[in-house]
């Protein structure tokens, strides 16, 4: 099923906010880390993994998804958290280490976790995919609706996790949904080199699902994919694995050299920057004009400045907060 | 912690592993090296830069990320007569894996009655202090040393580094070695001056089991291992300024532990503090407690202290970590409280 106007114009907005908040992040990070680069310095410290590139994934998928669904994410998960509707404002904050973020501070960066809207992350690889089959079986079994999606990237398809999960998931006709962001590496390996079959869509079938393959980081293909797979699971007939080919146009996290890719990809990505590509298709189709899409942009930097100012202003909880919330 | 060498060569801790593997992998054709991102990009913490260029990627193999299978292969090929070094890239990733080392790995000399050997290295980055939350900056020493079977080193410089490195590879046991992030000589973590030290090209061994008594004093001994051992100098030198004479001991190794060592310098000391970054519960600083207070109480002149990581996971927020870390401030104010008498809050 193709996208409505509207989900088009909330697509192509929320991949612009979720493009100018990391711009925004990217900037802020390196405050502090000149000329030397060292992560522990500035306002945010730490790792920092950019989903810059992967926008269409996120969208394409949540455009999808209501409040009450799951999404568990990964490291790299700032898109997914923005097109579940995680407050931006909190997230901001969370990733700033202030008081007032998502979880006063404590999660940071790889562990955003929204209750409001279902949203968790995990910064082990494919430990979202367990989760998400307990979110769908928890719904299954009290008879709720609900699905769950899993977010996770190629690297994660040769984890023990993940194969273990389809197992399960498709065993139990379990109400989730498998969503793999190919963006070609894992850290500096790249997947020919770490991965066994050259699609990892073709894994569903060893489990007994469905698998689909989608090209190009097309944000209309991942939306189809996505409605098809998450409306099977909503209908009780099981899980189903998706694999999107995507890019990542930044380093694998912050201060990465990437002296692995080979001489030209990262031009070669950034010809194919979804962003724009996206603002075109709207004007080609006619959803929108120069002023529609001039105006989408406003709105998306608006909200990202605000959450940007509403990070930078808030405070620091007390020290001693660090020692609250290990236990319910 | 360099003056009895003959080199003014100062290596990072990074470098003389890598060298020590060089070294090793010249000689002995059955060492090799696996791990994630340990080719090409030499590892993410430069311990494996330069052994692709000289030995190619039959020996320095890139894995998926797939721990439980490639530390699995590990334990198989040291089964089966190899001596396997395999890097697991952050310690708190070791739960997904765990099973190959802990029931396997340690296990089968034991179960197979000492049939069978597992020569193998599984070299882990430890530690935080630079806000990567609690997935990515645990220190786990006493998760690997309270299980038996495994030999536990941490290296608190680059001379120890290699020298411990090498012991591991011919250590006919799986050695668990574990290297502190904040002491690898990577600048973009940051990175602690004190470990980069006088290091010999030539190939050495430091025996594993054995500590070191680091600076020599009367009134206290601070134990510590990796960054302890620097928290522990620093508080030293503070206490020194107040006429406090600290002696420190760095442990270097968890598993077997150099039990006399520190009981010797407490007998001499009759006071002390533990410091561990690892969670204060069951950890290493009980440990040592327990192993003082066992032999003989009455050397103690006052109850011992623990400065260590509160149990809590780790947080992100930078004030929050470093609110938590031990460091030499806190070692001090644990002197303070203790010659004063101080009760200790439970
Ligand atoms: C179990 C585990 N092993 C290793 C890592 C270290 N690590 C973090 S991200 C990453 C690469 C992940 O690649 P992929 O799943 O493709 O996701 P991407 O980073 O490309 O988004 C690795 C190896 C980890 N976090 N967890």
């Amino acid at each position: 099923m193709k996208p409505s106007k509207s989900t088009l114009l909330w697509m192509y907005e929320t991949m612009e906010t979720s493009r100018r908040f990391e711009e925004i992040i990217a900037k802020i990070y390196f405050e502090g880390k000149t000329p030397a680069f060292n992560m522990t310095n500035g306002p945010i410290p730490g790792e920092m993994h950019l989903s810059n590139g992967q926008e269409p994934v996120a969208v394409g998928v949540c455009a999808h998804l209501a409040k009450g669904d799951v999404v568990t994410a990964t490291h790299r998960s700032h898109h997914q958290a923005i097109a579940k509707g995680v407050d931006l404002n909190r997230m901001a904050a969370e990733i700033f280490g202030k008081e007032t973020g998502l979880s006063g501070g404590r999660g940071g960066h790889m562990h955003l976790f929204d209750a409001n809207v279902n949203f968790g992350c995990s910064g082990i690889i494919a430990q979202g995919m367990g989760p998400a089959c307990g979110a769908a079986l928890s719904r299954k079994l009290r008879n709720q609706a609900g699905v769950a999606v899993s977010f996770i990237g190629e690297g994660a398809a040769n984890q023990g996790a993940f194969h273990e999960s389809l197992n399960l998931a498709a065993l139990w006709k379990l109400p989730v949904v498998f969503v793999i962001e190919d963006n070609g590496w894992g850290v500096s390996v790249s997947k020919e080199s770490s991965t066994s079959v050259e699609r990892n869509s073709v894994r569903a079938a060893g489990y007994g699902m469905p698998g689909h393959f989608v090209e190009d980081n097309d944000p209309i293909a991942i939306y189809e994919a996505a409605g098809e797979t998450i409306a099977r699971a909503r209908e009780g007939k099981g899980p189903s694995l998706i694999e999107i080919e995507t890019y990542r146009l930044a380093g694998h996290f912050m201060g990465d050299a990437e002296g692995y890719r080979p001489e030209g990809e990262k031009d070669a990505l950034f010809a194919k920057d979804p962003i724009p590509q996206m603002s075109k298709l709207l004007l080609d189709e006619g959803h929108a004009d120069e002023a529609a899409i001039a105006e989408l942009q406003a709105t998306a930097q608006r909200r990202v400045d605000e959450a940007i100012a509403f990070a930078r202003e808030s405070e620091y909880a007390p020290e001693e907060e660090a020692l609250t919330s290990v236990f319910a | 912690m360099s003056e009895d060498l003959n080199t003014d060569r100062h290596l990072t801790i990074a470098r003389s592993m890598a060298e020590a593997i060089e070294q090793q992998m010249e000689s002995d054709p059955n060492v090799f090296v696996m791990g994630e991102d340990i080719a090409a990009l030499g590892g993410v913490y430069g311990n494996t830069r330069g052994l692709l260029e000289k030995f190619g990627p039959e020996r320095i193999r890139n894995t998926p990320i797939s721990e439980t299978a490639f530390i699995g292969a590990t334990v198989g090929a040291a089964q089966d007569g190899m001596r396997p070094i395999v890097e697991l890239m952050f310690v708190d990733f070791i739960g997904v894996c765990f099973d190959a080392i802990y029931n396997n790995g340690a296990k089968n000399n034991y179960f197979s009655g000492g049939q069978i050997n597992v020569p193998m290295v599984l070299m882990t980055a430890v530690g935080g202090g630079y806000s990567d939350a609690g997935q990515h900056s645990q220190c786990l020493y006493s998760t690997f040393a309270h299980m038996p079977g495994m030999k536990v080193v941490s290296p608190s410089n680059a001379y120890d580094a290699k020298g411990l490195m090498n012991a591991a590879i011919r250590d006919d046991n799986p050695v668990i070695y574990m290297f502190h992030k904040g002491l690898q000589g990577m600048g973009w973590l940051g990175t602690e001056p004190g470990a980069t030290v006088a290091t010999p090209e030539d190939s050495y061994t430091i025996e594993i089991g054995k500590a070191k008594v680091v600076r020599e004093g009367t009134d206290v001994t601070i134990v510590g291992l990796a960054m302890g051992v620097h928290d522990a100098l620093k508080a030293a030198d503070k206490l020194a300024t107040t006429g406090v004479s600290a002696e420190v001991v760095d442990l270097r190794s968890l598993v077997p532990l150099d039990r006399e060592t520190v009981i010797e310098s407490v007998a001499k000391t009759g006071r002390l503090i533990v410091v561990d970054e690892d969670y204060n519960s069951y950890g290493v600083s009980g440990e040592i407690i327990a192993t003082v207070t066992e032999h003989d109480i009455s050397k103690l002149k006052a109850s011992p202290r623990r400065v260590t990581y509160p149990d809590i996971p780790i947080p992100f927020s930078r004030h929050f970590e470093q609110f938590c870390m031990p460091n030499a401030d806190k070692i001090v104010d644990a002197y303070q409280s203790m010659v004063k008498g101080a009760a200790v809050s439970v």
